[in-house]
């Protein structure tokens, strides 16, 4: 995985660089017109802010019940990459709402559980940071309840009918618009694996580098 | 008695005040406006939304990939200073 990182960086950074004009190459929407170009980055960063928040739990589930001190590192990179994505995720969105919708925010499930979660992700890593000993098995407790958020969220649009189109919409899409999508998503899964891998990496020198540090006091 | 009468005219008055500046306020318009009666010069154009956006998501990314960059060379600096301490 480690030797991929690399290679990923680059072939993300090259795709996401041709982005712009294959997105100015697909047809506009017949109702929304330029704005609804957003999607094409919106929709990626939404779908790996859930994903975060999915390794995340999974990997707190291993710190939490098998004392797997490893996954730790993944669990905290992911809650950064989670807060990462999030961000973009909160900040198009309302973007696009404001022309689309005419305002840039409203309380509906799906926008509420995902700012609720992005929160989750800020308070697990402020804990990391802040907490001291013990931290990471409290902030395990916090990505676990951060994970069971996930479902409600994907499948609020359906059950409350809001201001924010349903999950069958990316199915339906003509060819057209599909193939950017696809294409950004790409890019944007294989950026997000090189940052989770270098992230985690860095996380696990620098528990090295701590019980370099302990092992040196010790002596 | 008379004291009576007063307060009962003060509390008709208190309870008539939010009913008539109720009565006083613009109705609020019964459906959305359409976007398309709305004046030119009160529309925000779609390209600056968008540039927004997508200035947004390069700035977040670059800064990201930045940030672990440093993060990385201190540790390693740091890595490689106590293994070498270690020797």
């Amino acid at each position: 995985m480690r030797k991929l990182t690399i290679p990923f960086l680059a072939v993300s950074a090259v795709m996401l660089v041709a982005a712009p004009w294959i997105i100015n190459a697909a047809p506009y929407e017949s109702t929304m017109g330029l704005v609804q170009k957003v999607f094409y980055f919106h929709f990626p960063s939404a779908i790996l802010f859930l994903l975060a928040s999915m390794i995340c739990g999974i990997n707190s589930v291993r710190v939490l019940f098998f004392r797997n001190l490893r996954a730790d590192g993944w669990a905290l990179a992911a809650a950064e990459l989670g807060l990462l994505f999030g961000a973009i995720t909160l900040v198009t969105g309302p973007l696009w709402a404001r022309k689309a919708w005419g305002v840039w925010w409203v309380w509906d499930p799906r926008l509420t559980s995902s700012l609720m979660l992005w929160m989750i992700f800020g308070a697990y890593l402020l804990l990391r940071k802040y907490g001291g000993p013990g931290s990471e098995r409290l902030g395990a407790g916090m990505a676990l309840f951060g994970m069971l958020n996930v479902p409600f969220i994907y499948y609020s649009v359906n059950v409350w009918r809001t201001l924010h189109p349903m999950t069958s919409v990316v199915p339906t899409l003509p060819t057209d618009m599909g193939r950017p999508l696809w294409f950004c998503f790409t890019a944007f899964t294989l950026l997000f694996l090189a940052l989770l891998n270098l992230r985690a990496g860095l996380e696990h020198q620098r528990v090295r580098v701590e019980a370099l540090y302990l092992a040196e006091d010790e002596a | 008695m008379r004291f009576l009468r007063v307060c009962a005219v003060i509390a008709v008055l208190f309870a008539a005040a939010p009913i008539s500046m109720a009565a006083m306020q613009p109705q609020p318009p019964k459906e959305f406006v359409p976007a398309d009666t709305i004046p030119q010069d009160e529309q925000i154009p779609a390209i600056n939304l968008v540039a927004a956006a997508y200035g947004f998501v390069w700035f977040a990314v670059l800064g990201y990939v930045f940030s672990i960059a440093r993060r990385l060379k201190t540790v390693e600096t740091e890595l490689a200073a106590l293994e070498s301490r270690k020797r």
